[in-house]
């Protein structure tokens, strides 16, 4: 039924599961030493600001935060370009030799991902890339994967998975339209 | 907000938030320009052609740069490297071009309107006006727009003095369609010969009979380039008067408001239309016009790919 929505992750439920990427993110890198965050525009930038926030809280050091928009690298441009109008990308360092944590709202086809590594890179040159997202939804079509999870949601290709923020930009809930 | 143009022949076309929309992805742009790899892949596989029928520095580069920065190719073809010479009209011009498969073309032509006919020539390629004649400079208004709203940030408001040969202004016509759409007084200035009758019906514009009520009090001051290429002999007696009258120097500039910031078009005739210390000085901001015409045109390439065919 068009329309018909269904909370699948609640308010409480997206602060455990940045709590717990926070966590997993200090683990694997082993702190926060040359560890910068880059949030893709739009949901993803926010959930990066709240990661560094709680990844702050937890290690006492403030990893450096950007976000790039996505919307000059996408693929599907070949015939007509989305009309709107081009977000900032706001990466105010270098990203060389850093380790980059990719944060997104909803990993889906991975072609989001792979634009946001095209225009990453145009950046600098990392020392690696790990990838941060709150929903895995499925359906991949590029070789991506997440190394750190929120939750993994079985979808129906049709179906539609969004992270709502409220007018603070603080994550609300998260909704599957079907 | 979505931008439905094929072509950008005139700023008269547009709506104030499709003038907005290509001023915010101009901004989005810039940050393009300023780091180590200035390169995106947005118009990978695009052909663009620079069809420059008037000499340009400025507008050709700067449109070449623009393509060249979204990964398009583009093509330059001047008036005595092209058939034009050989006699060749601009409807023929145009088809052969069309059985090229260009996606955008950008002119200047000498004849007003020309693009119009260009564009009526070409349906699926998208048309950009480069300076068409007295009638319109789509993208040097829009980067005037851009260069005032970054250092003011609004443009409804505020006064900008127009100063110069208005008659044969293609850049104070698209500044003026821009401007009054987003709300800022324009006060014109220049001999009686070089205003053309009427000009107050293109809206909030003001005509004043001297430069000096022009730039009382004005936030910003345009000065225009003396186009003696177009100017039969008798619109002035000699560029040492028009200076006297129509100059801008630091004793009238100081007039308009403590912080009025100064913009020319380019290319200046210095000592003519404005004197050195006023195009070197701290009001100055003619590079700063000449850099995010770069981004404008980025800007506007970047949108027309997007419009559908009208």
């Amino acid at each position: 039924m068009a329309g018909e929505k269904t909370v699948i992750m609640d308010n409480s439920g997206i602060k455990r599961a940045i709590t717990r990427i926070s966590h997993e993110i200090l683990e694997r890198n082993k702190g926060l030493t040359d560890v910068v965050l880059i949030g893709i525009r739009s949901g993803g930038a926010l959930l990066a600001e709240e990661i560094g926030r709680v990844a702050e809280v937890i290690e006492g050091v403030k990893a450096p935060v950007g976000a790039v928009d996505i919307t000059l690298y996408r693929d599907d441009v070949s015939g007509h370009l989305p009309h709107h109008a081009v977000g900032k990308t706001d990466i105010p360092f270098s990203l060389d030799g850093k380790r980059v944590v990719l944060v997104d709202d909803v990993l889906f086809t991975g072609r989001t991902i792979r634009a946001a590594m095209d225009a990453m890179m145009d950046h600098g040159r990392p020392a690696c890339v790990q990838l941060a997202v709150l929903i895995d939804r499925g359906h991949r079509e590029l070789p991506i994967r997440a190394d750190f999870v929120g939750r993994n949601v079985p979808t129906s290709i049709k179906e539609n998975v969004a992270v709502l923020f409220d007018d603070k930009n603080q994550p609300v809930e998260v909704v599957l339209e079907k | 907000m979505e931008f439905k143009h094929k072509d950008i022949i005139a700023l008269r076309d547009l709506s104030k938030e499709e003038i907005e929309l290509l001023l915010a992805t101009a901004e989005s742009m810039r940050q393009i320009n300023s780091r180590d790899i200035k390169k995106v892949p947005t118009l990978r596989g695009k052909t663009i052609i620079n069809l420059f029928y008037e000499s340009s520095t400025r507008t050709r580069t700067s449109f070449e740069i623009a393509g060249k920065r979204l990964s398009a190719d583009t093509v330059n073809i001047t008036p005595s490297s092209s058939s034009a010479t050989k006699g060749e009209t601009l409807a023929d011009t145009a088809l052969n071009l069309l059985a090229m498969k260009p996606d955008i073309i950008v002119m200047r032509h000498a004849v007003s309107g020309s693009h119009y006919f260009l564009s009526s020539k070409m349906p699926g390629c998208s048309i950009i006006n480069a300076g068409d004649g007295t009638h319109e400079h789509p993208s040097q208004g829009l980067l005037d727009m851009l260069t005032i709203r970054d250092r003011f940030g609004r443009l409804d408001g505020l006064k900008v003095a127009i100063v110069g040969d208005i008659t044969h202004s293609r850049v104070a016509r698209s500044n003026i369609q821009g401007l009054t759409k987003m709300g800022s007084q324009i006060y014109l200035a220049g001999p009686p010969t070089m205003m053309p009758p009427g000009v107050e019906r293109l809206g909030n514009v003001t005509v004043c009979a001297t430069m000096q009520e022009a730039i009382q009090d004005a936030d910003v001051v345009m000065m225009l380039r003396i186009q003696q290429e177009r100017q039969g002999k008798t619109l002035m007696p000699n560029a040492r008067e028009y200076s006297r009258y129509f100059g801008l120097n630091p004793q009238n500039l100081k007039l308009a408001k403590p912080d009025a910031m100064v913009m020319h078009p380019g290319p200046i005739n210095r000592g003519v239309e404005m004197s050195s210390y006023v195009v070197d000085g701290d009001q100055s901001h003619i590079l700063k016009q000449v850099e995010n015409g770069v981004a404008v045109r980025m800007a506007m390439l970047y949108h027309v790919c997007g419009g559908e065919l009208e």
